[in-house]
């Protein structure tokens, strides 16, 4: 249920925190879109499309300079208290974690020009899906931290097993297409690191939305267990299960 | 979220291991036909600095004069409910209110030094409640009173000058000398620093973290930003009532009641 808290009898204050909160919200958008285009330029084989993604990143980090600012001014000349302190922290925190995403995206597109010299792998097939639910996942990190919805960043915690079912089954198949062909193994190298960033990706949603609820409501959810079971699969392993 | 006052059932800041010095249940102060307090009950610790905040008229001032009986002298006042320090009711009969008002020391916004020396502002206390019969023994009570007020080595070769030459920080230093000078128990501090600049403010500030311990202290103010600095323990205020009672840290990051995040926040009204 969103809480929108009554105004400030300093409107101005009001208006700091709109505007933070508001660059917030595009720097999200922003983190979504370079994620989602990277992907489709993966697909379309564009590495023009990609090297536009590189390109834009500069402006997520500039943005988070921005909210760094904007925060640390207000902090040093409204002295927020309460919900007002704890959300201009996570105004914070969360933008550096955007600016991460925003890596990831570059990450990804990076890697789509030596991507595009190989030839289209079956397996990556479930990448565009896993992108969907990872940038679906910032999305509504970011409008629970808008609408300032424990409800809604609770639900975004709990879809993050989703990204990380996408990466095992990623995993165990991208194994296995390149013990059948070592030619497989330059571009399944390449995707296995992109959906290795879109699991983070999911990480870090998940942490935004824990952020979000501790800001609008001043409790910390319980840890929730990692969904990340690479770090045990084997490929010889693999092929007893 | 659940905006009751706190009860005279449950009081405040029971929990604390050490004994509490004072101890308040259901206090309501009226005057006249007014109810301005309406059933305070509070523990004041010697470990912790206890600061009240709260809006004007919200019954904070109202409350720390009962502590030592100052609404005795308040035309029409009248107060119920039942305060005691050391287990002993200061209501009783048989309770001296010099002695109370000496164990338990003010401090007021504006520095009120009397128009002697600084020497004879300190001595003053003692003299009368004969704490010293000997002119050296009084020089020690001064010299460390001054000391522990943080004055000492401002004044110490001018101790006859008269104590209103001082700046306002110092004489408001000064004013805590003098009270400690009677060898009180718990100190009172109705907004001791808010007629300061920052720098004696702050002054004043640090020397309530250093007496903090060796008497319970309780201080009233207006400057949330002070309260967060120098309480470890906050009662908020409202309309006569306390509404929230708890530790500093948690009362500024994650307040339990709405109206004391509106007011700490700047939402109030």
């Amino acid at each position: 249920m969103p809480q929108q808290p009554t105004a400030h009898t300093v409107k101005s204050f009001d208006e700091e925190i709109d505007q933070l909160r508001s660059l917030i919200g595009q720097m999200g958008g922003m983190a979504g879109a370079q994620i989602s285009e990277a992907v489709d330029a993966l697909f379309r084989r564009d590495a023009e499309a990609a090297l536009k993604v590189v390109a834009r990143d500069a402006e997520l980090d500039a943005m988070e300079q921005e909210a760094e600012r904007l925060a640390v001014a207000i902090i040093a000349l409204r002295a927020p208290m309460a919900d007002d302190l704890r959300e201009i922290v996570a105004a914070l925190k969360i933008s550096a974690v955007i600016e991460r995403i925003g890596d990831y995206g570059k990450n990804i597109a990076k890697r789509v020009p030596v991507l595009t010299q190989a030839a289209p792998i079956g397996p990556s097939v479930i990448i565009p899906e896993m992108a969907r639910a990872a940038s679906a996942m910032i999305r509504d990190a970011l409008d629970a931290y808008v609408d300032r919805d424990a409800d809604l960043a609770r639900q975004v915690m709990e879809r993050d097993q989703q990204v990380d079912d996408f990466y095992n089954s990623l995993f165990r198949s991208l194994l296995t297409y390149m013990m059948e062909n070592p030619h497989h193994i330059t571009p399944s190298a390449h995707l296995l690191f992109i959906a290795k960033n879109l699991e983070r990706v999911g990480d870090h949603a998940t942490n935004i939305a824990e952020m979000v609820y501790f800001s609008v409501t001043g409790q910390h959810l319980a840890e929730r267990t990692k969904a990340d079971r690479t770090t045990s699969i084997t490929a010889a392993a693999d092929e007893e299960d | 979220m659940n905006d009751q006052a706190f009860s005279s059932v449950a009081p405040a800041g029971g929990t604390g291991a050490e004994k509490p010095k004072m101890t308040a249940r259901d206090v309501r102060v009226f005057y006249g036909a007014f109810e301005a307090l309406k059933g305070v009950s509070i523990d004041i610790s010697t470990e912790n600095v206890t600061a009240f905040i709260g809006p004007s008229g919200c019954g904070k001032s109202t409350f720390l004069r009962c502590l030592n009986r100052m609404n005795d002298t308040v035309a029409g006042a009248r107060v119920e409910g039942s305060i005691a320090l050391d287990g002993r009711d200061i209501h009783d009969p048989a309770m001296d209110v010099v002695q109370l008002r000496a164990r338990v020391g003010m401090v007021f916004q504006k520095p009120n030094p009397f128009p002697k020396s600084i020497y004879d502002n300190v001595a003053y206390g003692p003299r009368i409640h004969g704490l010293a019969t000997k002119k050296p023994e009084l020089d020690g009570i001064v010299e460390q009173s001054l000391r522990r007020a943080g004055l000492w080595d401002e004044v110490k070769d001018r101790l006859a000058d008269s104590g209103t030459a001082l700046s306002g920080g110092q004489q408001q230093r000064l004013c805590i000398a003098r009270a400690i000078a009677v060898n009180p128990e718990v100190i009172l501090m109705d907004e001791p620093a808010s007629a300061l600049d920052p720098i004696a403010t702050a002054r004043i500030e640090e020397l309530i973290d250093e007496l903090r311990g060796r008497y319970a202290i309780v201080i009233v103010t207006h400057n949330m930003q002070q309260a967060a600095r120098v309480s470890q323990k906050v009662a908020f205020f409202h309309l006569g009532n306390m509404v929230e009672y708890g530790d500093t840290r948690e009362i500024f990051t994650n307040p339990k009641q709405s109206r004391t995040k509106d007011y700490i926040t700047g939402r109030y009204g």
